[in-house]
C-alpha cells in the first residue's frame, strides 16, 4: 500500500515542500545505504577469495582486486576434503528434510483432520516441545549418543535422527492442513476415500506453497547447522559442510584469500536456494513470525 | 424386531469407525511423536538428572543441588565465572536487542512505502540470514582483523586510530573516556569493544528477519486509519507515534522477545569470531556451558549451567508464548 500518496491525495493539501521525487529519492538513498551495508561481506568474501596473498594482506585493503586469481577457489577445494563435506552435508540434510516432512505431514494432518483421544494433552506436549530451546537438549543427547547408550558418535545418524521430527514443521502444517475445507473431506468420504488416500491425493496436492516452505526452512537448518556436528564428529568422512569451513579456518589461517573462497564456495548453494525459494521462506516467517 | 436392530448394528459400526480413526491417528502421530519424545522430552529431564551428578566425562557421585551451588555462591571461580557470564549476556541484549529492533524498524518502514525495487531490497536484506553464520563470522574476523581489515580503513578515513576489534577486552565507554582524556570508573568500563563488534555482526544477521515481520505488521494496518487521520490534520510523526507503533505493538513485542531469545542463545558467530575472549569479555552463558560441558569435559556441572540459561530463555519464550498461540497455533 502506498500509504503517503495515498494520503496526501485524499487530503489534497499542496505541501511546501520539495517535489515529490526528491522524497522517493531520499527514501532510495536511505535503502540504497542499507543495501550496501548488508551486500559488503559478501562482495568482500569474493573479491577477496580473488585475490592474491600479498593484495588480501596488504594494507589499506583495495575494494577491487587489481588481479584475478580464481585459481584461489581450486587451490582452496583441494585443501581440504571438500567434495566429501558437500557429499555429507546434502546426504544428511536431504534425508533429514524428507524425514521431517514425513512425520509433519502425518502428525499435521491427524490433528488437523481427525478425531482422536488424548488430542489436547498431545497438542500440549508438542508445545512444550516447541518451547524447548536447543539448550536444554544438547548435553544429554551428547550423552545419549555416546558408546554407553546409543553409540553413534561420529556417525551419519547421530546427525539425522535428532532433527527427523520438530514441532515447529508440525504447527506450520498443521495450520495449512486446517485450512482444508470440510466439503472436500466429505466428499472424499463418500467416494470410499479414508484419510490416507484423502491426505496424498487431495491435502498434499493443495498443500505444495507450504510444503515448500517447510523443506526449504529444513534443508537451509541442515545446511547451516554447526554446534551438533562439532561437538558430535571428529572424522571428516562424515563431518558436514560447516565444521569442515571451521577446521579449514583453523588449518589455513593466515591465508585469508582462500578462506574467503572456501567461505563462498560453502555459501553459494544457501544463495541459489534462498533465491529461488525465498517467496516460500519470507512467507512462512512472514505468516508464522518463527525463526527458520 | 428387524426396525429395532438396525440402530444397534449402526451405532456397532459407529463404534468401530472411531476405534479405526483412533489407531490411524495414533499411528500418524507415532513417527514424530517418536522422535521427539527421544531426541526432545526425554533429554530435557535427563539434562535434570545429569547436573545432580558429579559426571565428568563418566557419571561419578550424586551431588544434589551442589551444581548449581557453586555457580550461584558456593565455589568462588565458578560463583565468578556464571555472574560475570551472566552480565556479559545481559549487556550483549542492551547492546544488540534495541540497535536491531530500531534499524529494523526504520528500514521496514521505508521500505514498506510503495517504492520501485521493494522486493529487491527485501530479498537482499533477508539474505545474511539464510547464510551460515560460521562462514558469514569468518568474513567478519577479516573485516574486523586490526591490520588488514576494512572496519580500520573506514575508521582511518575519519582519523581514528587503528582498533582491536575482536581483540579489544577493553569497555568502549573507557576507551572513548580515554581518547578525550577523561578517566572512566571501571565500573562504567562498558562492554568490551569485542563484544560490540560481535552484536554489529548480530545486527547485520538478524536485520533481514525483523525487517520481513515489521513489514508483515505494517501491511495489517487498514489504510483507512491513515486516511481518517490525516483528515483530521494529523501530522507525519502523529500517524507514525499515534497509529503505526500502537498498532504495531503486537509485532514490536514479538520481534523483541524472539530476538532476545536469539541472541540468548547466540554461539555460532562468538564461538567462531572470539571463543568466549579476550580475557573472558565474549563468554557468555552460552559459551560458558560449551566450555565447560565440551572443553573442560564436566558434563555434571556445564549440565546444570544449561539448565539456568534453559530456565531464562524459558521465561522469554513464555511471554512470547502469548502472542505465538494467537498466530500459530490456534489462528
Amino acid at each position: 500500500m502506498n500509504v503517503p500518496q495515498a494520503l496526501s491525495r485524499a487530503a489534497a493539501r499542496p505541501r511546501p515542500t520539495l517535489p515529490r521525487w526528491s522524497g522517493a529519492a531520499a527514501k532510495h538513498l536511505v535503502l540504497i545505504f542499507v543495501g550496501l551495508a548488508v551486500a559488503y561481506p559478501f562482495y568482500f568474501m569474493v573479491s577477496s577469495g580473488l585475490k592474491s596473498f600479498f593484495e588480501a594482506t596488504s594494507t589499506p585493503p583495495t575494494v577491487i582486486p587489481t588481479e584475478l586469481h580464481p585459481e584461489n577457489f581450486a587451490d582452496a577445494w583441494s585443501r581440504a576434503p571438500w567434495a566429501r563435506f558437500f557429499v555429507n552435508t546434502v546426504f544428511i540434510a536431504t534425508v533429514t528434510t524428507l524425514g521431517e516432512l514425513v512425520t509433519a505431514i502425518l502428525a499435521a494432518y491427524a490433528f488437523a483432520q481427525m478425531r482422536f483421544r488424548g488430542k489436547a494433552v498431545v497438542f500440549t506436549i508438542l508445545l512444550a516441545t516447541y518451547m524447548m530451546p536447543g539448550e536444554a537438549t544438547l548435553i544429554p543427547n551428547f550423552v545419549i549418543m555416546s558408546r554407553r547408550y546409543l553409540n553413534l558418535y561420529d556417525t551419519y545418524w547421530a546427525q539425522i535422527f535428532p532433527f527427523l521430527a520438530t514441532a515447529f514443521s508440525i504447527f506450520l502444517l498443521r495450520q495449512q492442513f486446517l485450512g482444508v475445507p470440510a466439503e472436500l473431506r466429505d466428499a472424499a468420504r463418500i467416494d470410499g476415500a479414508g484419510h490416507l488416500r484423502f491426505l496424498w491425493s487431495v491435502v498434499l496436492p493443495i498443500s505444495v506453497p507450504a510444503l515448500v516452505t517447510v523443506t526449504v526452512i529444513s534443508f537451509l537448518g541442515s545446511w547451516n547447522s554447526f554446534q551438533w556436528p562439532l561437538i558430535m564428529t571428529s572424522r571428516p568422512e562424515i563431518q558436514p559442510i560447516q565444521v569442515g569451513l571451521n577446521a579449514f579456518r583453523g588449518e589455513t589461517s593466515s591465508l585469508y584469500h582462500l578462506l574467503m573462497a572456501a567461505a563462498a564456495f560453502t555459501v553459494a548453494p544457501v544463495v541459489l536456494l534462498y533465491l529461488v525459494a525465498q517467496r516460500y521462506l519470507v512467507q512462512g516467517v512472514a505468516r508464522t513470525g518463527i525463526r527458520g | 424386531m428387524a426396525a429395532g436392530a438396525l440402530p444397534t448394528r449402526t451405532s456397532a459400526v459407529r463404534r468401530r469407525r472411531v476405534v479405526v480413526e483412533n489407531v490411524q491417528a495414533w499411528l500418524f502421530l507415532l513417527p514424530a511423536l517418536g522422535v521427539l519424545a527421544l531426541f526432545k522430552l526425554f533429554p530435557a529431564l535427563f539434562a535434570i538428572w545429569i547436573s545432580l551428578f558429579k559426571w565428568d566425562i563418566i557419571q561419578g557421585p550424586f551431588r544434589g543441588l551442589d551444581n548449581y551451588t557453586a555457580y550461584l555462591w558456593a565455589d568462588p571461580t565458578r560463583t565468578e565465572q556464571f555472574w560475570r557470564a551472566l552480565s556479559t549476556t545481559i549487556t550483549y541484549l542492551l547492546i544488540t536487542i534495541p540497535l536491531e529492533m530500531g534499524f529494523a524498524l526504520a528500514v521496514a518502514y521505508v521500505l514498506f512505502q510503495k517504492l520501485r525495487g521493494r522486493a529487491f531490497y527485501r530479498t537482499l536484506y533477508y539474505l545474511p540470514y539464510v547464510t551460515s553464520t560460521v562462514a558469514a563470522a569468518a568474513v567478519f574476523s577479516w573485516i574486523f582483523h586490526p591490520q588488514y581489515g576494512l572496519a580500520n580503513q573506514i575508521l582511518g578515513i575519519v582519523g581514528i586510530e587503528r582498533l582491536q576489534w575482536l581483540q579489544e577486552p577493553d569497555g568502549v565507554f573507557q576507551m572513548i573516556g580515554d581518547a578525550v582524556g577523561i578517566a572512566v570508573p571501571d565500573l562504567f568500563a562498558g562492554p568490551s569493544l569485542a563484544l560490540v563488534a560481535i552484536a554489529m555482526f548480530s545486527i547485520w544477521h538478524f536485520l533481514g528477519f525483523q525487517i520481513v515481520i515489521f513489514l508483515a505488521g505494517l501491511g495489517n494496518i487498514p489504510v483507512e486509519y491513515y486516511e481518517a487521520a490525516r483528515i483530521d490534520g494529523a501530522s507525519d510523526r502523529q500517524l507514525f507515534t499515534r497509529i503505526t507503533l500502537p498498532l504495531l505493538s503486537p509485532q514490536i513485542f514479538f520481534v523483541f522477545t524472539i530476538a532476545s531469545i536469539g541472541v540468548l542463545r547466540a554461539f555460532n558467530e562468538i564461538y567462531v569470531m572470539t571463543n568466549g575472549g579476550p580475557l573472558d569479555t565474549t563468554r557468555t552463558l552460552n559459551l560458558l556451558v560449551f566450555r565447560t560441558f565440551f572443553q573442560q569435559g564436566q558434563i555434571g556441572l556445564g549440565s546444570a549451567l544449561a539448565v539456568i540459561l534453559t530456565v531464562i530463555i524459558l521465561l522469554f519464550t513464555l511471554v512470547q508464548f502469548r502472542v505465538f498461540e494467537r498466530r500459530v497455533v490456534y489462528g
